[in-house]
């Protein structure tokens, strides 16, 4: 069989960022010893470059903060002059004007930036910062040097019923796209679950409010608005498929095939230090490990829809932690004999108490 | 439509890995044949969709391309990729 080949580079430059948001996708473990030593500029360059000569289109600079890096206008430039599209993937408490006519000079294609709430009290309190300000003057900033914009929001039971207010957020600052980003249970929003999980009532208020405005704005802005997995019960195809169209490259350089893969113990993450990025995506272990549709295990081998080119058996790491086997079928399949714990979890949500984003130990607010 | 223009932040691009024609935009790309990638190209919000049916036809022996191009070009604004320079 050929291999598939990747499209998307996520490249997190750093893990440090000034946003202590509770459903982070970051590993919970970003204070680890491991994750302190940063790729080289030069790194991250060779890396772009190999990127492209595998079939890369896009390139998501990313983090925790990627403006936290000295070299990131360096590294917009080499991105463009490695041929890919680049996005910077921001909370936009660092996108001055200065630094971002910098950026726009060096060849950075797109900027998204990310608004925890379109309320300024409400952002700050799930931010852990206040920036809600700082946000929007970069949204501003953006728009006035012209770049597309993008505005990101994470959506759970806490923000859910102000979506009306996110969609005229977004059309008030020109943005070009609008992600309304349901919360997935990774990295940090596992902890926060119970403070996240929304109901059905809310969801379905919600999506009718984006239908609305579809109707109202048109084509002008493309709004993305996605189902959380916990109310489906046929899978999403994770990342695509694993090891189909992602890359994601962590600050000390292992090579992933999404973000929260590190929580799958007993994967080897090969590093951009050693390995050649071929090798990484056509050999190593952990994008080997469930591609294609080999690995399956029962229902998913005989599924009775055919669906195993369509969703892959959908999400490793969601599999892992509700059945406890990486190799299960993710439980929100109604095939799944886990899939009870899946509609379990829709019951769950209890408090409103957030546990913080933090490098060292988490903190309760 | 009277100039179209690609959309901010749209940008075209060949392939050389898997060697096609390429419209990139944030966090997408949308796969050209050879004569939808020359049409974009003259979407440069100074030509009317006339001017680029005229130009293309001389590249191709005075074929009639009215329709193909009228026909992409207002594909590609309803997907909000090609807008109207003088809107």
């Amino acid at each position: 069989m050929q291999q598939p080949r990747p499209f998307t580079l996520i490249a997190e430059l750093s893990y440090r960022c000034p946003l202590h948001c509770p459903y982070c996708s970051n590993p919970v473990d970003i204070g680890a010893e491991k994750y302190r030593r940063e790729l080289e500029t030069e790194h991250w360059i060779r890396t772009f470059h190999e990127g492209r000569a595998l079939g890369v289109l896009q390139l998501a600079l990313s983090g925790g903060e990627p403006m936290l890096r000295r070299d990131l206008v360096e590294l917009c430039a080499a991105s463009r002059d490695a041929g890919l599209y680049s996005s910077l993937i921001t909370a936009g408490t660092h996108f001055t004007r200065e630094r971002a006519e910098a950026l726009k000079s060096a060849g950075l294609d797109h900027v998204q930036i990310s608004v925890q709430s379109p309320n300024a009290e409400e952002n700050d309190r799930i931010a852990g910062n206040r920036s809600f300000e700082k946000k929007i003057a970069a949204a501003r900033v953006a728009k006035e040097l012209d770049f597309p914009l993008t505005i990101n929001c994470v959506l759970h039971r806490q923000n859910l019923d102000r979506v009306e207010e996110v969609l005229d957020l977004a059309l008030d600052l020109g943005a070009q796209r609008l992600e309304l980003a349901n919360t997935q249970y990774y990295g940090w929003a596992v902890a926060n679950q119970q403070a996240l999980m929304p109901t059905w009532e809310q969801l379905r208020r919600a999506e009718e409010a984006v239908e609305r405005f579809r109707e109202r704005v048109g084509p002008k802005i493309d709004v993305l608005w996605v189902l959380p997995d916990f109310y489906e019960d046929l899978p999403k195809p994770c990342m695509g498929g694993w090891g189909r169209t992602a890359i994601v490259v962590a600050p000390n350089g292992e090579v992933l095939p999404c973000q929260a893969a590190s929580t799958i113990p007993g994967l080897e993450f090969a590093n951009v230090r050693e390995h050649p990025l071929e090798w990484i995506w056509n050999e190593s272990d952990a994008f080997t490990r469930f591609r294609g549709t080999e690995w399956m295990q029962e229902p998913c081998r005989s599924c009775p829809l055919g669906r195993q080119e369509a969703d892959f058996g959908g999400c490793r790491c969601q599999a892992l932690r509700l059945t406890g086997d990486a190799a299960a079928t993710d439980p929100v399949c109604r095939f799944s004999p886990h899939h009870d714990r899946v509609v379990a979890a829709r019951e769950s949500a209890q408090t409103d108490e957030f546990v913080y984003r933090a490098i060292k130990r988490p903190v309760r607010a | 439509m009277t100039r179209p223009r690609l959309a901010t932040g749209a940008r075209l691009g060949y392939d050389e890995v898997r060697k096609e024609h390429v419209l990139l935009v944030p966090e997408g790309a949308v796969r050209l044949n050879r004569t939808a990638a020359e049409v974009l190209e003259l979407c440069d919000g100074q030509r009317s969709v006339d001017e680029i049916v005229g130009a293309l036809s001389e590249r191709y022996d005075g074929a009639d391309l009215r329709d193909d191009v009228r026909g992409l070009v207002e594909a590609m604004a309803q997907k909000g990729l090609v807008v109207d320079a003088a809107a």
